[in-house]
C-alpha cells in the first residue's frame, strides 16, 4: 500500500518494525506536500523537520500538522488573518508540548477560516483551501486545512479546533474521520480563543482508531487551563473492542427534516442499520429544542468573539496599520483593515448582543436557551448510549457559493452548535459518497465524558465499512 | 429589531471599527437579518431557567501563590509592531 | 442657602500576595519596565487565567473584618474597553456576583464624630499596566509590570458628609488591612487608591445631586483638597444657575484643582459578561469558618488586651495599636523581656518621635525590637542614664546600629563608681565657692547648677540620681 494511504496508527507499526525509516517517511510527507499544496492550499506555512529518533507511543514518528490557530513557539501562528502578521508565539500550546513528547512530528500550521469563523475555509487571508475530492469544492470549515491535509494524504492525522462543528462538518466534506472531545478534556492553552466557552481542540485523521490515539496523547487536565476536567485519561485506544451489542443508539427525527439532503439522509441512517447488525439497538425520538441551537449559538460565540479580539489592535504584536493620526485611529485603522469582513460581522454582531439594553433579550436569553438544550440532551442519555445524526444538511458547496448569504451559512450548522452548547462529545465519520462523488459523514453523539463510547461505535461501523479507506485522486496521487 | 445605521455606527465605534459607507449599508442589513432570525429565541421559554455559563461542572479551580520566573522580556516584545528594546508603543495616551 | 457635600468612595487596593492574580509573575513594585511579566499578563494569544488561592482568601478576610456578607456562589465578569494599559482588552473583574457585599466600617473622627459608613460590596479584579509618556518619541511606553496585581476594590455608600470622615474611614480601611496583612497599603506606591465621587445639595435635601469621579488622588492631603475644592466648585456652579455636569475629573496636584478627562468622555458601555475561562467559585461554611478562626487580632483587641494584661492607660493602647507594625514592635520587645509601660514610653516618645521627623511609617522603619529592648535593659541595669540612652537611641535608630559597640566606642557607659563621684564633687565645690554659699544661703537654685556642674565633669555619665544623693549629702551632712 501507498504511504499517504495508511492510517496513522499503521504507518506508526511500521516505523516501529523497522519497515520504513523515519527519513523516508519525513521525505514522502514533504513530497506530497509538495505535490497537493499548489491545488489544495491546505497549508499556511510548510516546516521542513529533521528525523529524529524513534520514541515511545503508538505515534511515533508520525508526520501530522496543525491547524493555525495553535500556538506554536518560535514558528508563525496566524489565524489565516492579516492583523497577526508575523506573530511567533514564544509559547507552544499544551497540545503541542504533549504531541511533541508523544513523538509527533508537524509537518506544518495548516489553513483555516480566519480565526475559527466560517464553514468553508474560504476567509482565509492566505487564501482558500479546496477540496480533495473536487477542487471546485469547499473543504468546509473551519478546520478546512487540517481535514483537506488528512484527505489528500499530506500528513497522516491533524489537529483542529471545533467551536461549533469546525472540526467535524471538515472531516465530513472531506471524507475523514474527525471528533471534538469532551469540553475540558483537552487544554485549550495556546490554543487562539474564538469563543472560550465553546472552543475545543480535537483530532482529524483516517480512522476512529487514529483519534482515539491522538486523545490518549492530547488529553489531560492542565494546571494552566482551569477549565480542565480532572480525570483518568489514556487507553481510549486499548478499549476500542468494536462490541456495540445492546448499545442503545437514539435518532432525533429533529435533525432528519425539512432541508435535509436526501442522499445524506440515507447514508447516514445506513449507519444505523450497520450498528444495528452489529447487536446495537435503534429508536427515533424527538429532541425539540434543535431550532433555538443556531441562535443560542451564534449569539454566545459572538459575544465571547468580540471580547476574545478586542487585544488585537496593533500594540502587542501582529500587524499595525499606518497613517493613524492618534491612539483611537490606530485602533481603530488596524482592526478595519486588519481583519476579514466575516470576523468583522461576529465582533459587531457580539458587541451588539452584549451593548446595554441589549444583553438580556440576546445574551442573558441565550444563556439560558444554552440551559434548555444541555438539558434536553442530558434527557436523552438518560435513555440513549449514543445519538446519530447528518454532520451537516448538504455534500460540500461550491467555492463562493456559502459566503453570500452568511445567515444561510449560520444554518447549515444546525447539528452542529448543540454539543458545543452542551459541551458534549461528537465524532464525524465518513458513510458514504453522493452522486457527485463527494464524502458524506454521520455524526455520533456521546454523553459528557462518553468520548470512548462513541469511539467505539465509530470503531464499529469502520470495522464494518471501508468509506474511511477511500482516497480522492490527486495530482500527487500517483507520483507517491 | 429594527438594526438602525446609528446602532451600527455605536457598535462599530465600541468595537474600534470603522466601516466605510457601502460597509455600515451592508453591515446593517446583515445584522438585522441576522438579529430578526435569533429573535425566534423569546418563544423559547426560559422563565425559571437559570442562565449557564459554565458547563463543566468545575468549581473553585485555582493555583497556589508560589512566583515562577517571568518571561525575558526581549520575547515579549519581539512582536510588538511598535515599541523599543524595554516597553510597547502607542501615541500619546497619557493626559 | 447651606450646602450638604454627599461623598462615597471607591478604593482600589493592591494585595500582598507574592504572585499575580491570573499568572505566576512576581508583584514585586518596581523593577525594570515589563520584566515581571510572561504571556498571561501582557495578554498573549491562546494564555487563561488561573487564579490565585490567596486572592480569594484575602478578599474573604477582608469581607469578615469589614463585617459583610459573603457570596458564597460568586463568578468573575470581562469588562471590556481599549486603553493600551489593558493588554487584554478587558479587565476580569466582578460585577454581578461580587466577593462581598453590604458591609459595615465604624470611624471616629478627630473632633470625635462616630459614624458607620455601609460597604455598599467588594470585589476581585486584576490591575492594569503603567503608561509614561515619552516627550523625546512622542509616545507613550507601556509598561506591563502591574498588570495582573491583584486588586480588591471597596465601594461604600455615600455616607461620608466630610473630608474629616473621609480621611477617618481611610485610615480605619488601612489600619484593618495591615492588620489582616492582606496589604501594605503604600499610597505613594498605588497599593491604595481612591476615587472620590461626589454631589452636593441644599442642607435637608434627601435627594442626591448630579456627582462626579475624581481620579489620580494620591495622598490623604491630596483627598481631603480635592474635596474641598470640588465641593466649593459645584456649590459655585449651581449658585451661578450652571448644571454639575456627571463626568470624571483629574486632581492636579500642582493646579490644586480639578479638570474634567478628555479620555473617558466615551460612551461608558463596558459590556460586562460572565468569564468563561474561570469556573466559578463555590466557598463552603467551612472554608468561611476556618479563615474566620485564622483571623488575626484586630486593633480594638489588642487595645482591650494591652489593658487588660499590661494595666496600660486608653491612651497608650491608642497610640500603639494605631499602626500594626507598631503594635507588633510592641509586643515583640514584651516578650524580649522589656517592661510593658516602659516599652510603651518609649515608642510613644522616641519612636513615634523619629518616625514622625523622618516621614516613615513604622513598618518601614529599620530599628528592630530587640536594639529598643536592649537599651531599655540597659538602662534599667543602671549601665545608662536615659539621658544618655535617649542619645544612642537617636544615633542607631536609622540604621539599627549596635547599642552596645556604639556605648562602648563613645564611652557611655554610667559612672556608677562612688570613689570617682566623690573626687569629681571635691573638684566642683572647689571650684564653685560661691554657689555653695548661695545654696547654703537657701537657694535652692544653686543646687540644680551643680548637679549640672558635677554631671560635666563626668562627661554625662553619671547615675543623675546617685549624684542627687551623694550632692546633697555632701552640702547637707
Amino acid at each position: 500500500m501507498e504511504l499517504y494511504k495508511m492510517t496513522a496508527l499503521e504507518l506508526g507499526a511500521a516505523l516501529k518494525q523497522g519497515e520504513i525509516s523515519p527519513a523516508e517517511v519525513l521525505r514522502a510527507a514533504q513530497e506530497r506536500i509538495s505535490a497537493c499544496q499548489g491545488d489544495n492550499n491546505a497549508f499556511i506555512t510548510v516546516h521542513s523537520p529533521l528525523p529524529a529518533p524513534l520514541g515511545d507511543g503508538p505515534l511515533a514518528g508520525v508526520p501530522m500538522a496543525l491547524k493555525d490557530n495553535i500556538c506554536t513557539k518560535s514558528i508563525k501562528t496566524t489565524c489565516a488573518s492579516k492583523i497577526l502578521g508575523d506573530f511567533t508565539p514564544p509559547y507552544d500550546a499544551t497540545v503541542v508540548e504533549k504531541l511533541s513528547a508523544a513523538g509527533g512530528v508537524s509537518m506544518g500550521k495548516l489553513n483555516m477560516d480566519e480565526f475559527a469563523m466560517g464553514s468553508t475555509s474560504e476567509t482565509s487571508f492566505y487564501g482558500p483551501t479546496r477540496n480533495p475530492w473536487n477542487l471546485r469544492r469547499v473543504p468546509g470549515g473551519s478546520s478546512g486545512g487540517a481535514a483537506a491535509a488528512v484527505a489528500a494524504g499530506e500528513v497522516w492525522y491533524a489537529i483542529g479546533s471545533d467551536t461549533g462543528g469546525s472540526i467535524r462538518q471538515p472531516a465530513a466534506y472531506c471524507g475523514v474521520t474527525g471528533m471534538k472531545p469532551t469540553y475540558g478534556t483537552v487544554s485549550r492553552y495556546g490554543l487562539i480563543a474564538y469563543a472560550s466557552s465553546l472552543d475545543q481542540m480535537g483530532p482529524i485523521a483516517r480512522s476512529a482508531a487514529d483519534c482515539a490515539a491522538v486523545l490518549d496523547v492530547i488529553q489531560g487536565k492542565d494546571p494552566r487551563d482551569g477549565t480542565t476536567l480532572a480525570g483518568s485519561y489514556g487507553g481510549l485506544l486499548t478499549s476500542l473492542t468494536g462490541d456495540v451489542k445492546g448499545l442503545k443508539i437514539g435518532i432525533p427525527v429533529d435533525c432528519f427534516g425539512e432541508g435535509l439532503d436526501s442522499e445524506v439522509r440515507k447514508a447516514v441512517l445506513a449507519v444505523a442499520d450497520v450498528l444495528k447488525s452489529r447487536g446495537a439497538t435503534v429508536e427515533e425520538f424527538s429532541l425539540p429544542v434543535m431550532e433555538y441551537a443556531v441562535p443560542t449559538y451564534y449569539i454566545i460565540a459572538s459575544a465571547e468573539a468580540s471580547s476574545n479580539l478586542s487585544r488585537f489592535d496593533g500594540v502587542k504584536y501582529g500587524w499595525r496599520a499606518e497613517g493613524y493620526e492618534n491612539l483611537t485611529d490606530l485602533y481603530s485603522k488596524t482592526r478595519t483593515e486588519g481583519f476579514g469582513t466575516e470576523v468583522k460581522r461576529r465582533i459587531l454582531l457580539g458587541t451588539f448582543v452584549l451593548s446595554a439594553g441589549y444583553y438580556d433579550a440576546y445574551y442573558k436569553k441565550a444563556l439560558q436557551g444554552k440551559a434548555v438544550i444541555k438539558r434536553a440532551y442530558d434527557e436523552a442519555f438518560r435513555k440513549y448510549d449514543v445519538l446519530l445524526t447528518p454532520v451537516s444538511p448538504t455534500t460540500a458547496p461550491k467555492l463562493g457559493e456559502s459566503l453570500s448569504d452568511p445567515l444561510k451559512m449560520y444554518l447549515s450548522d444546525i447539528d452542529t452548535v448543540p454539543l458545543n452548547l452542551a459541551g458534549l462529545p461528537g465524532i464525524s465519520i465518513p458513510c458514504g459518497f453522493d452522486s457527485k462523488g463527494l464524502p458524506i459523514g454521520a455524526q455520533l453523539i456521546g454523553p459528557a465524558l462518553g468520548d470512548g463510547v462513541i469511539l467505539n461505535a465509530a470503531h464499529a461501523f469502520q470495522l464494518e465499512t471501508n468509506f474511511h479507506r477511500q482516497t480522492p485522486e490527486t495530482k500527487g496521487g500517483a507520483s507517491a | 429589531m429594527k438594526i438602525t445605521k446609528e446602532l451600527v455606527d455605536y457598535i462599530a465605534l465600541l468595537s474600534r471599527l470603522q466601516p466605510d459607507e457601502s460597509e455600515r449599508v451592508q453591515m446593517t442589513a446583515e445584522l438585522e437579518q441576522i438579529v430578526s432570525y435569533m429573535d425566534i429565541l423569546s418563544h423559547l421559554d426560559t422563565g425559571n431557567v437559570e442562565p449557564l455559563s459554565h458547563v463543566v461542572p468545575l468549581r473553585n479551580v485555582m493555583r497556589e501563590d508560589i512566583v515562577e520566573p517571568s518571561f525575558p522580556k526581549e520575547e515579549l516584545l519581539k512582536n510588538a509592531p511598535g515599541g523599543d528594546d524595554e516597553a510597547f508603543l502607542v501615541p500619546k495616551a497619557v493626559e | 442657602m447651606t450646602w450638604e457635600t454627599v461623598i462615597g468612595l471607591e478604593t482600589h487596593v493592591e494585595l500582598a500576595t507574592k504572585t499575580k492574580i491570573f499568572c505566576s509573575c512576581t508583584t514585586e513594585f518596581g523593577g525594570a519596565p515589563n520584566t515581571h511579566c510572561c504571556p498571561v499578563c501582557t495578554g498573549m494569544p491562546g494564555t487563561l487565567p488561573v487564579l490565585n488561592k490567596r486572592v480569594l482568601e484575602f478578599a474573604v478576610k477582608t469581607g469578615l473584618a469589614l463585617n459583610g456578607e459573603i457570596t458564597r456562589h460568586c463568578k468573575f465578569d470581562r469588562k471590556n474597553y481599549f486603553y493600551p494599559d489593558l493588554p487584554k482588552a478587558y479587565q476580569i473583574s466582578q460585577l454581578y456576583l461580587p466577593i462581598v457585599r453590604n458591609g459595615k466600617i465604624p470611624i471616629r473622627t478627630g473632633s470625635g464624630t462616630e459614624k458607620v459608613i455601609r460597604i455598599h460590596e467588594l470585589h476581585m479584579e486584576e490591575d492594569a499596566g503603567k503608561l509614561v509618556h515619552d516627550p523625546w518619541l512622542d509616545q507613550t511606553k507601556c509598561d506591563y509590570n502591574r498588570c495582573g496585581v491583584p486588586l480588591i476594590e471597596i465601594v461604600t455608600e455615600p455616607d461620608f458628609r466630610t473630608a474629616e470622615e473621609v480621611i477617618a474611614y481611610l485610615e480605619k480601611l488601612k489600619s484593618t488591612l495591615q492588620y489582616l496583612g492582606v496589604s501594605d497599603c503604600k499610597m505613594q506606591e498605588g497599593s491604595l487608591r481612591c476615587d472620590v465621587n461626589l454631589s452636593v445639595r441644599p442642607a435637608g435635601s434627601t435627594a442626591l445631586g448630579t456627582r462626579t469621579e475624581m481620579k489620580n488622588l494620591s495622598s490623604f492631603k491630596a483627598i481631603a483638597r480635592a474635596i474641598a475644592y470640588e465641593a466649593r466648585r459645584q456649590i459655585e456652579r449651581i449658585e451661578e444657575g450652571k448644571p454639575v455636569i456627571q463626568e470624571t475629573r483629574r486632581w492636579d496636584e500642582n493646579k490644586d484643582a480639578t479638570f474634567a478627562m478628555r479620555s473617558k468622555e466615551n460612551a461608558q458601555d463596558y459590556r460586562y459578561f460572565p468569564e468563561p475561562d474561570i469556573p466559578p467559585l463555590e466557598l463552603s461554611q467551612e472554608y468561611l469558618n476556618a479563615l474566620q478562626l485564622a483571623q488575626p487580632e484586630m486593633a480594638e483587641e489588642k487595645m482591650a488586651r494591652y489593658q487588660r494584661d499590661y494595666g496600660l492607660p486608653v491612651y497608650d493602647t491608642q497610640m500603639l495599636t494605631g499602626q500594626k507594625a507598631l503594635a507588633d514592635f510592641f509586643e515583640a520587645c514584651i516578650t524580649l523581656g522589656s517592661d510593658p509601660k516602659q516599652t510603651a514610653n518609649w515608642i510613644m516618645g522616641q519612636v513615634l518621635g523619629q518616625l514622625s521627623a523622618k516621614a516613615l511609617e513604622a513598618k518601614d522603619m529599620k530599628l528592630t525590637p530587640a536594639t529598643l529592648a536592649k537599651l531599655i535593659s540597659m538602662v534599667k541595669a543602671g549601665r545608662l542614664n536615659r539621658n544618655t540612652a535617649v542619645k544612642v537611641f537617636e544615633a542607631v535608630f536609622d540604621s539599627d546600629g549596635d547599642v552596645e559597640e556604639y556605648v562602648k566606642t563613645h564611652g557611655l557607659e554610667q559612672v556608677n563608681d562612688p570613689t570617682a563621684l566623690t573626687a569629681a564633687i571635691e573638684r566642683v565645690f572647689a571650684a564653685n565657692p560661691q554657689s555653695i554659699a548661695d545654696f547654703k544661703a537657701g537657694k535652692e537654685k544653686a543646687f540644680g547648677f551643680l548637679v549640672g556642674q558635677v554631671m560635666r565633669d563626668m562627661k554625662g555619665k553619671a547615675d543623675p540620681q546617685a549624684v542627687n544623693q551623694a550632692l546633697r549629702d555632701r552640702l547637707e551632712g
